[in-house]
This record gives C-alpha cells, structure tokens and sequence, in this order.
C-alpha cells in the first residue's frame, strides 16, 4: 500500500494527507442521518395500517380532485407541487417586473413598486393567503353577481378560493423576489450601464441587452433558494382549504382522530420533498458557478 | 471656419456642493485632435461625460453639429451615436464574447444585418489588431486587447466623434504602446477626437490642440509646441513639472 502510495502523483498524495478530523468534517453525515431516518421512518410506518391509511389518503387518486387553472390536480403531493410552481412562475415573472420597477428613475414606477412590495413585505404570508381567499375572492364574486359596469368583467376574471391562494402566494413572493432582483440589477457596475448608452443604446435596450443578463446570472443562487422557500410555506394554502399535503392531513385526522400518524405522514413528505428539492437546487447552483 | 462640430456653452456641472465645472467654453472642429490634461479633480472626466451628455450639466449647453443636448427635442440616443466613448476601464460587456460586443449596439441601434454587423466587427478587430479573439470573452483578454475591443465596439457605430477618458491609465506599461497605437492610427484617419490623457508622447504625436484645466475651468487652450515652451500661467508650469519630471 505504501509503496503504490509513494508512486501516485503528488496530487493525489497531497489530497490524501487530508487529515481524519478534516474528512469526518467534510462528510455530509448530516445527509447520511437524514437519509437513513427517512427510509427508516418509512419501513415503519408502511408497516403500519393507520400510516398507510395516511399516505393512501394524501398521495393517492382520487381522494381529491381539484381543478385549477384548467389542470386537474388529484392528490394532496400533486397539488402541493402544483401550488409551488405555479405560484413560484407568478413570482419570477411578477417579480422581475416589480425589481425592475424598482430601479427606475420614473417616481410613479419606483413609488408603486415599492408602495407594492412594503404592503406585502408587512402583512404576514398566511394573512395575506387568508385575506385573498376570504375577502378578495368573495368580494370579486359578488361583484360579477350585481349589475355595476365591472360585473362583466369579474365575471370573466371570477377565480375560486383555491386560484386565488395559490396566486396569492406568488404576489406575496413576488416581492421578495423583487428585492432579489433589485438587488442583483445594483450589483451591475454602473460602468456597464453607461458603456450601454454611451452606444446609443435606450435605457430599456441596455436594461435587456446589458444589465439584466448579467443580473440574472448573480441572482440564480438565491432565487432557488426561495423555490425551496416557497415549497415549505405553500403550506400556508391549506388555511383556505387548498387539498394539498397538510390539509389533506387535516381531512384525514378530522375523519379518523388518528392525529399522530396523520400529522406525521404530512412531515414526512415535506421533509423528502424540501430534501429533493435541496439536492436540485444545488446542483443547478453547482452548474452555474461551472458556466458563470 | 465652419460651424465647429463641438460647441460648449458656459458650462456649469455641480455635484451637490461641489463644482465640477465651473464655466466652460470650447469649439473643437471637424477632424481637430484634442487632448486634455489637469491634476486629479479638475474636471476632465466630467466635461467630456458632458459631451455625450452622460451626466446632465447643471447650466448651460452643448451642441454637436449645432444640434443643442440640453433640448427636449433632441433624441439621446441618436446623438450618443454619433460619440464614440472609451472608458478607462475598458467596460466591455462581460457576459458576451468580443464579436457579440461589438456587434450588439449595432444590431438594436443601427439595425444592420448580421451578415454586415459581423463582417464590420472583424474588419475593425483586424484594424485594432487582435482578430483572432472575436469568439474570446472580454475575462480572457489581457486590458490592452480589452481596451481595443472597447475602441472597436465604438468605433463600429460609425461615429463622428470619439472621446477618450484615460484609456491607458488602468494598463500594465507594456499594454499602453498597443492602444496608443491605434489611437494614432485613428488620429491619422481625420477622426474628430477628444483625449483626456496624460501621454505627452500621444499628445506631441498625434494633438492639434491641448487643453490644460483646473479646478473646473480651461485654464491654457494650446498647441502641445506651445504648451511645452511657453506655459503662460504657473499652475500650467507648475503641473507640468510634475508630469514630466
Ligand atoms: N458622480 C459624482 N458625484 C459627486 N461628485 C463627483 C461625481 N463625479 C465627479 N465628482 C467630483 O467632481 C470633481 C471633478 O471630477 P472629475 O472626475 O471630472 O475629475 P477628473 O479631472 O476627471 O479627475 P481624475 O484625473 O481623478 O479622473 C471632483 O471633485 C469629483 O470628486
Ligand atoms: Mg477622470
């Protein structure tokens, strides 16, 4: 051993002299452990008639079948998946647009934006979730009922309690995602902009062309850290009765009184889903640090 | 003479307290190379980020080709076009390589093809003399390749008026040659031009004109010749002796 070890490439002898604390250190035991519990937790509780009466209720069809935005969502996993991607697409979009405001010289842009972004940076997520599907929604409904010249369009813009949480979520991220982006289109040397104009460019060419490549580029590690974000409080939705993972959990112990394994099935699946998506996050980090 | 190309109009810049510029009148003309020096803080950047009206002077005017900056009905950017600006430090666009940088302003302000943008890039990075690095990003430049990339892309708008602020002050000594170098080349071609910088041998080579400012105003507006052999104020002398040693 030794022999072959002194004829290795120095390289490798210099990684090897890493000492035994330091190897302990870098290795993610903490994933190991977690891993391990999980699958531990999971042969458990599949040999469990109450748990698998659980999982059975949250992730398989047709417990419940929700239709939102023309896609029809039949389970508890499902709809939490699609509750976070559709509200995560809203807050990119509406996000970007809103951090884009936020940098401009025009005063009613700037002020509205940031006008925007204070409210919903001030009112609690799941105030705000509560308010849109109990106040807004209603409110909107009983407009298109009633003959004043906005009825028909609420009308046709009428959405259920269930669309407006989601959306909800989004607008309420929205506005953190807006800071992110804010933040990355000031981290832009100031050099670029003016290169950017001094050509002839308009701000609005320079901003497309110049800036917001370079911005998005900085601000990908964080935007996916917010995805992960997102997953975890789009347990919020549940409080308007959204049948995602934890209300279907709250349906399933209101029926059967079994709280313990309910509650916990619902942790579970939280817990290896924010893991996936931990582990997709990082390597999208990891692959852009390789291009960037 | 004709009507001068550049035209400063008692020029007044603040930065809150401080003043910047503090009256500035100068006619340059069609063709006319012009270098401007001073101590640090005088103004330099700032009169010529006047020029392309980058910053917004405080009062007073400047007129290209009699077209007045300051006027509402002046489109920016149509005007900027016609200004080429070269930065000391360099700011070429990081995230494209050197052909996307010199051909972009050309795609969404001139609205060339991509066959003549492209073949208009290549022509002027065989110009600055670096051809072999169109497809290089700016990161893998050494400053003085990225410094005449940053010429091209200027220069590949066709202006009639380039503006240089220190565009070798943040090169390594071995890299000023080759960029002075193509500033000379372009000074040959009858390009108008305004130079803030403190290569004397540039300026001896390739000036009509070189203005000495301080402390926001043009104190001497000469020739190199006389600007050497008969400073008229002590601040000029007293500069001088300092850059030349
Ligand atoms: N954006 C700004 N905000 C505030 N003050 C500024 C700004 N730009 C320039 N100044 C001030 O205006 C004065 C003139 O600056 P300017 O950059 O034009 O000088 P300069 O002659 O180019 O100097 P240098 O040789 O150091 O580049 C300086 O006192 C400077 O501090
Ligand atoms: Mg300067």
């Amino acid at each position: 051993m030794g022999v072959t070890q002194e004829a290795a490439p120095p390289k490798t002898t210099v990684r090897a002299r890493k000492s035994f604390g330091e190897q302990m250190h870098s290795f993610p035991w903490w994933a190991v452990i977690m891993v391990v519990g999980l699958v531990a937790a999971l042969i458990g509780m599949l040999g469990n008639q109450y748990y698998r009466d659980a999982f059975n209720f949250i992730i398989s069809p047709p417990t419940s079948t929700e239709i939102a935005f023309g896609i029809q969502i039949t389970n508890g996993l499902r709809m939490t998946l699609f509750t976070t991607i559709v509200a995560y697409l809203v807050a990119l979009i509406f996000g970007l647009i809103l951090g884009i405001m936020r940098v401009s010289k025009n005063p009613i842009l700037f002020h509205a934006s940031t006008l925007y972004v204070e409210l919903m940076r001030g009112v609690p997520m799941l105030v705000l979730i509560i308010w849109i599907g109990f106040v807004v929604v209603p409110a909107w409904r009983q407009v298109g009922e009633g003959t004043s010249w906005l009825a028909p369009i609420a009308r046709r813009t009428a959405i259920t309690g269930v669309q407006g949480a989601i959306l909800g979520l989004g607008f309420g991220y929205a506005a953190y995602l807006a800071e992110v982006y804010r933040a990355g289109i000031e981290s832009i040397h100031r050099g670029q902009m003016e290169a950017a104009r001094s050509l002839g460019m308009s701000y609005a060419q320079a901003m497309r062309y110049v800036i917001l490549p370079q911005a998005i580029r900085r601000v990908v590690p964080p935007l996916a850290n917010d995805l992960v974000a997102l997953l975890k409080d789009s347990a919020l939705v549940s409080v308007v009765a959204v049948p995602e993972i934890l209300q279907m959990a709250r349906l399933f112990v209101s029926r059967t009184f079994r709280a313990f394994e309910g509650y916990n099935t619902a942790a579970f699946l939280y817990l290896v889903l924010t893991l996936l998506f931990i582990i997709i996050v990082r390597m999208i980090e990891r692959r852009w640090h390789a291009s960037v | 003479m004709s009507e001068p190309i550049i035209k400063i109009v008692d020029l007044h810049k603040h930065y809150g307290h401080v003043k910047a510029l503090r009256g500035v009148n100068l006619e340059i003309q069609k063709g006319q190379v012009v270098v401007i020096i001073g101590p640090s803080g005088s103004g330099k950047s700032t009169l010529l980020r006047c020029i392309n009206h980058l910053e917004k002077p405080t009062s007073g005017h400047v007129y290209i080709h009699g077209v007045d900056l300051e006027s509402k009905r002046t489109n920016i950017n149509q005007m900027r076009a016609e200004i080429g600006m070269v930065f000391q430090q360099f700011n070429l666009f990081p995230h494209l390589t050197v052909l996307e940088n010199i051909t972009l302003a050309q795609r969404v302000v001139r609205k060339r093809g991509k066959e003549e943008r492209e073949r208009i890039a290549r022509e002027l990075l065989a110009r600055v003399g670096i051809p072999e690095k169109a497809d290089a990003y700016p990161g893998q430049l050494s400053g003085g390749q990225q410094q005449r990339v940053a010429i091209a892309r200027a220069l590949a708008m066709n202006p009639q008026i380039m503006l240089f602020d220190e565009p070798t002050s943040a090169l390594d000594p071995e890299m000023i040659k080759e960029v002075l170098d193509v500033m000379l080349d372009l000074a040959r071609t009858g390009m108008t031009m305004v130079c803030v910088t403190h290569e004397m041998g540039f300026a001896k080579a390739a000036a009509n004109r070189i203005i000495f400012m301080d402390e926001g105003q043009i104190v001497e507006d000469t020739t190199p010749y006389d600007l050497y052999n008969n400073p008229k104020s002590e601040r000029t002398k007293l500069f001088l002796s300092k850059i030349l040693h």
